[in-house]
């Protein structure tokens, strides 16, 4: 009887949905509710009790399947990333790829899996990821399966009202997915999607019997808004119901406060439950603004900044952001020009300057000075009003500042300032000094202590740790917990995934679970609606009203970047990795891939030349996470940059030229590097000689030892370092194995990479379980930057890998290419080359940027402090750690030089000749030069966040004896929007050319092209080949 | 409050007080200074005027001087000026705190807010302060207190006011100055070098870094006397004082040099930034 409500409903729901989608769709809806219906009558059995609850409830529910369009209308629009946090996106993106697809099976395996652990599951309930909390569900369904019998009592049946919205979310993703993609690869990812649906859905159903309570939340204009909660909603389903009631897309820099007694005051995570969260505290809370905006002109939405505006009023009204009297004025009269328009005298004497709070103590003078900068405004717009309001108030040496009360060891006063930047310490007033986000290595508090462990100080070796007293443990943690996110949110490109110990996890698992300021501002971006209607209350009134505006369609072709790279379903690496090592490994996967495919092409051994690709990517990945900024920086120097993005896509946030991308990834980027270089000059030929492939490959083998070599070379270096260092202690010597690891980390060096990964898999773990003597989360530990001690080192080399790498790609192209012309063209002249230069030439648009390099380049100007410039370019962004030129001198100097010239020449193997000569073709033996010119300054725009794209175009053009290939990239990174301008140019002709006139000409015309922008790369790739003497 | 940075070096006036001769004695103050040719300090003093006036075209104040009041030409240790807000300091010689009487007196006729340090524990020169146009960094010297610093952060509120330890005789502008809105001009000494380092790790803004052979030289002042658009003065030590440092001067662009001599009154302990105040009169335009 209960059991055909459930279906009944299920059934609906599944036709409706049906009946929109593809029959494709449908059959997998059909799928879907069977399986529902599966777990249907154990839900129902167990949940409801008699007829009478059961009545009530089916309309209700039934209600619900037919509403969304009607009380969701809006919502409904809002495609689902951007209301239900994306991280479950991009955990069954994972998913989809990781686990080689895992089917249903595997899911409905997972599941048992975990009944069989559900006390430990529970206990660890704790686990903040969002990924962990979809694990819940399942759990969560299974608890219900077990407790059916003594389910019986209580029975709310009031739906789980955000739950549900979520369910339906997931729907309306599905349909859009399946309309946008129709048969991609992408549809294994969509099946695991599926099945995790229905787990979501059982867990519904397990949920639903729990009570409501009613939540009250402050909003920022004073006025309250309450809803009803479902008991055991997460802090995510509040925060969206608030954002919803505010008309709020750009939440990511919005929180909920709860305060937790009269002087603390909590940010609700959004990743856990509530109720454990408040304990026994009301459920009151307050909207606030949790990140402020480096930037506020880069929001999107004139409502978000009316929204930050009101949280500033509110901090200078509450003299948490102090303010000059000036200051106060003009943010005053700011304020007045946005609520009441143009001065107006008349108006004046309406309205009391003094019902207003324009600082902490109002003076007469103060108004007076008010009213008189008002007049000044006229014309001005209220959004122009509060975008000048926030233009003053970012400037304020206080803002986005979050103050932390504590004692340094020697038991004095200070106060920690947790901004975007780093941290902060302040003694009264006075800043005594300063830890950038990229100085800190560790972030750690046990008990009431609170600890940083910084990079060395210039003449020192070691690095060292500062502790900082709070006023009691729950301070620490929460300061430790405002550091974890600041860091995440500002400097990262994505979060990180909580660290998950292999066995004793003791101590926080807490990570920053929400959106990086990169990716909300790359969704951001995308949000394409009428600028919402709102009314700009005055700061004195109490009541308000909002009347949200239609809400246009976003962007549909933003769920069309579902991740699950096609072609890459690529074997794993050892079990020994942990599964968010794996990850990583995967998403950046195809990031590496030029690299493993010349491998592959080298020898046919796939198999065993994979795994250990992964290995290698893995490792790349842990740096990614660990010291992100380091390796991104590396990353935006070459192409690999777009990998990067789309990597952030797949993560998150759509994209917004599917096709492109699309192309890309499918397409190896060796093949898309080579493609622009001038593809058509040879893509005919090519087909034809195979042959040669042998040849190019083995070129690429040759170069790849070079690489190899010339990799070992740095790890003596580091070696040295290591062995000098470990003597010290042993925690040391445990970052010092990430250190190794990034050592060993070339293409060529696969043997190593294996066993280090695992040493540094278990030096985690013991590193997670090792300090914590207290039972519940006392301990907490973050590293930033995990291992640092060698970011200079690594941040050196990897350079020189990817570069390496990279170039071993496009020459053996180039050689295959090359080698089969002749045969296509046999009465051509036996020379002929191929000079190829490359021109990475970038442009801050940011005038800052100019001292800085023109600085660098001058060679007066002094490291540290340049260093500190372009950090701080970066910085601004919340991004890139930065070269601490201080920590290793004597691996800097290699790079001191102002050009760095590497040759290779390869003269392909003789034997090919005779065996070719045999069947009577002339024989054209290839010299292959590469020569890179690479300026030494540290790459201003090669700052960690890749940044959002804005545009990128390829130009090609073609001349007589030239191909011209532009690549243009635009992205912005914070407030520096960059411009990175990649030409090829194909210059081809016999003896009689010049090259070296061809490629000063090239180099002048791309300065001449581009003068304020700098070449901070050229690439030589000169091919000739060699006249065969005696056979001519 | 304008971009930030640009308000560095706005001014339209220029204050200075006259050099007395009790100077040249060195009798009330100059423990320890060495005696020096009143005539030629005079002179140097009276170019200084004089180029403020004519060649930045400033409006010049100058307070006549006071043989009560030997140090009395060093007015940019009595005062710290921001915007229209005037610091008046309370300078670690208790012999030198009767010289900041005239200098608020005029600081008040031109129209500044005045803000006194009461705090009978502080102590600030004025030369221990560097204004960057974002953010204010204290030099915590043989003359300038953390208490004193404190008073500046209370008093610029605006900005990020931060300590840095300076070693050795020198007040923090003696080691270092503005060469533009985004330089920092420093001397090569461990002093300088050291402060400099200290402010890298301080600060959140991108400053570049122009290191000069001498301590001195890098106490220049960075003055914007003209409409926005106009291209701004560096008032430094000229070739005749400090020929080693010319040649990094020379490397920042987008400034006209104008090169001043004091290598007389360096005797008694002045620099650029302690010989004269500048300030405007309409700071929020």
């Amino acid at each position: 009887m209960t059991t055909e409500v459930g279906s009944a409903s299920e059934v609906k729901k599944g036709s409706d949905q049906a009946g929109a989608d593809t029959p494709k769709e449908k059959a997998k809806e059909v799928t879907e509710n069977e399986q529902n219906q599966l777990s249907e009558p154990e839900e129902g059995k167990g949940s409801q009790p008699g007829p009478a609850v059961e009545s009530q409830s089916s309309p209700r529910r039934r209600k619900r399947v037919k509403d969304p369009s009607e009380s969701r209308g809006i919502s409904r629009f809002i495609p689902p990333w951007l209301k239900k946090q994306k991280s479950y996106t991009l955990v069954v993106a994972k998913d989809g790829g990781d686990k080689k697809e895992p089917t249903q099976a595997d899911v409905e395996e997972q599941i048992l899996d975990k009944e069989d652990s559900i006390p430990e599951e529970e206990s660890r309930a704790k686990g903040d990821a969002e990924e962990m909390a979809q694990r819940k569900h399942l759990e969560v369904k299974v608890e219900v399966r077990e407790e059916q019998p003594s389910l019986k009592t209580t029975a709310d049946t009031q739906p789980a009202e955000g739950v549900r919205k979520d369910r339906e979310e997931e729907k309306i993703k599905e349909v859009q997915e399946d309309k946008l993609e129709g048969e991609t690869a992408k549809r294994e990812t969509k099946e695991v999607q599926t099945s995790e649906l229905k787990a979501e859905v059982a867990s519904q159903k397990a949920t639903k019997k729990t009570k409501t309570v009613l939540a009250k939340v402050t909003l920022l204009d004073g006025t309250e808004y309450s809803c009803d909660l479902e008991k055991r909603s997460k802090g995510q389903v509040l925060f969206d119901k608030v954002c919803e009631h505010l008309n709020l897309l750009e939440k990511d820099y919005f929180g909920l406060l709860f305060q937790e007694n009269a002087e603390q005051k909590n940010w609700l995570d959004p990743a856990k439950e509530v109720k454990r969260q408040l304990r026994n505290l009301p459920w009151l809370f307050t909207f606030n603004v949790k990140f402020y905006p480096p930037d506020p002109s880069q929001l999107t939405e004139d409502i978000t900044r009316y929204f930050l505006c009101l949280q500033l009023r509110q901090d200078i009204a509450s003299g948490r952001l102090p303010c000059s009297f000036v200051t106060h004025a003009l943010l005053g009269s700011y304020t007045l020009q946005a609520e009441h328009g143009d001065y107006d005298p008349e108006e004046y004497d309406s309205i009391n300057l003094s019902d207003f709070q324009f600082a902490p103590a109002q003076t007469k003078e103060l108004e007076e000075k008010v009213a008189e900068l008002h007049k000044t405004h006229r014309g001005l717009s209220p959004a122009q009003a509060d975008s000048q309001f926030l233009e003053n108030a970012k400037r304020l040496s206080m803002y986005g500042v979050d103050l932390h009360h504590a004692k340094d060891s020697e038991g004095v006063d200070i106060k920690l300032g947790v901004c975007a930047n780093g941290l902060l310490i302040y003694k009264d007033k006075l800043r005594i000094n300063r830890f950038a986000w990229p100085k800190i290595l560790k972030i750690s508090y046990k008990r009431s202590n609170f600890y940083i462990k910084v990079r060395p100080a210039e003449l020192e070796q070691f690095e060292s740790t500062i502790g900082f007293k709070l006023p009691n443990h729950r301070a620490a943690k929460r300061l430790w917990k405002v550091c974890v996110e600041h860091h995440t949110f500002y400097r990262l490109v994505s979060p990180e995934q909580p660290p998950k110990a292999k066995f004793l996890t003791l101590g926080s698992k807490f990570r920053y679970s929400g959106r990086t300021q990169a990716q909300t501002r790359q969704a951001s971006t995308l949000i394409d609606r009428p600028a919402p209607h709102f009314e700009r209350a005055s700061s004195k009134r109490v009541s308000r009203s909002l009347d949200g505006a239609p809400i246009g369609v976003v962007d549909q072709s933003l769920m069309k970047d579902f991740p699950g790279p096609p072609g890459e379903g690529l074997a794993h690496g050892p079990a020994a990795f942990s599964y968010t090592a794996i990850q990583d490994g995967d998403s950046r996967r195809d990031v590496r891939s030029p690299t493993k495919l010349a491998p592959l092409l080298a020898e046919g051994k796939k198999n065993t030349l994979r795994v250990e690709g992964d290995n290698i990517y893995v490792r790349h990945s842990n740096l990614m996470l660990e010291d992100l900024d380091k390796a991104q920086e590396d990353i935006l120097k070459h192409q690999a940059s777009i990998s990067e993005l789309k990597r952030n896509f797949m993560e998150s946030t759509p994209e917004p030229r599917p096709n492109e991308w699309e192309k890309r990834r499918i397409t190896p980027l060796s093949l898309q590097t080579q493609g622009r270089k001038g593809d058509h000059l040879f893509k005919d030929i090519l087909s034809m000689k195979e042959k040669y492939l042998m040849a190019a490959a083995r070129t690429v083998e040759e170069e790849a030892q070079a690489d190899k070599s010339s990799h070992e070379t740095l790890n003596v270096v580091e070696e040295k370092k290591q062995a000098e260092v470990g003597k010290d202690e042993r925690i040391i010597t445990e970052e010092m194995n990430g250190k190794e690891l990034s050592a060993g980390s070339g293409p060529g060096e696969t043997r190593k990479v294996e066993p280090v990964a695992q040493k540094d898999s278990t030096s985690l773990s013991s590193e997670s379980s090792s300090s914590s003597d207290s039972e519940e989360e006392d301990v907490g530990e973050y590293q930033p930057h995990h291992r640092v001690t060698e970011g200079t080192i690594r941040e050196e080399q990897e350079e020189y890998d990817d570069e390496m790498e990279e170039e071993p790609g496009q020459a053996a192209k180039v050689v295959e290419r090359e080698a089969a012309m002749p045969e296509a063209m046999p009465d051509r002249q036996a020379e002929a080359s191929i000079l190829t230069v490359e021109t990475e030439a970038q442009e801050n648009v940011v005038a800052q940027k100019i001292p800085g390099e023109k600085s660098a380049h001058g060679g007066t100007v002094k490291q540290d402090m340049t260093e500190e410039t372009e950090e701080e370019q970066h910085r601004v962004n919340g991004e890139v750690p930065h070269v601490d030129i201080d920590v290793l001198p004597e691996i800097i100097c290699c790079s001191e030089p102002p050009v760095v010239k590497t040759e290779m020449v390869t003269i392909s193997d003789a034997s090919q000749r005779t065996e070719i000569s045999t069947k009577e073709v002339p024989i054209v033996q290839t010299e292959t030069k590469t020569i890179t010119y690479e300026s030494p300054q540290i790459d201003g725009g090669a700052g960690g966040d890749s940044g959002t794209l804005l545009t990128a175009q390829t130009i090609t053009s073609e001349s007589v004896s030239t191909t011209t290939t532009t690549h243009i990239t635009k992205t912005v990174k914070g407030g520096i929007s960059e411009t990175r301008i990649e030409k090829r140019i194909v210059i081809t002709g016999d003896a009689a050319l010049d090259h070296d006139q061809a490629l000063a000409q090239a180099i002048r015309e791309a300065r001449e092209q581009h003068p304020d922008m700098s070449v901070t790369r050229v690439v030589v790739h000169k091919e000739t080949e060699l006249a065969e003497e005696g056979e001519e | 409050m304008g971009t930030p940075g640009e308000g560095l070096g706005r001014c339209s006036h220029a204050l200075i007080r006259g050099v007395p001769e009790s100077l040249a004695s060195g009798e009330s103050a100059g423990a320890g200074l060495p005696a020096l040719d009143l005539a030629k300090a005079q002179r140097e003093h009276g170019v200084l005027g004089g180029k403020l006036r004519q060649r930045l075209g400033l409006q010049l104040l100058e307070l006549p001087p006071e043989e009560s009041l030997p140090l009395g030409p060093l007015l940019g240790d009595t005062a710290v000026i921001q915007g229209d807000t005037a610091l008046i300091t309370r300078p670690w010689s208790p012999a030198r705190r009767p010289e900041v009487d005239g200098v608020r007196k005029a600081l008040q006729d031109l129209g500044l807010r005045i803000v006194e340090m009461g705090d009978e524990n502080a102590t600030l020169d004025g030369t221990d302060v560097l204004f960057t146009g974002r953010e204010f960094f204290v030099g915590l010297s043989k003359w300038t207190n953390h208490r004193g610093a404190e008073i500046v952060a209370d008093t610029f509120r605006d900005f990020a006011v931060s300590t840095v330890p300076v070693s050795g005789a020198s007040h923090l502008r003696g080691l270092c100055g503005m060469g533009g809105p985004r330089t920092v001009v420093a001397g090569s000494s461990e002093a300088a070098q050291k402060a400099v380092r200290a402010m890298a790790a301080l600060t959140d803004h991108p400053y570049a870094s122009l290191t000069l052979s001498d301590d001195a030289a890098a106490d220049c002042l960075f003055l914007r006397p003209g409409l926005p658009g106009a291209t701004p003065f560096l008032l430094h030590r000229g070739g005749g004082d400090l020929p080693n440092s010319q040649e990094g001067l020379q490397k920042l662009s987008d400034v006209t040099l104008v090169p001043v001599s004091c290598s007389e009154l360096e005797k008694a302990g002045a620099g650029l930034s302690s010989l004269c105040l500048v300030l405007s009169t309409r700071p929020h335009c």
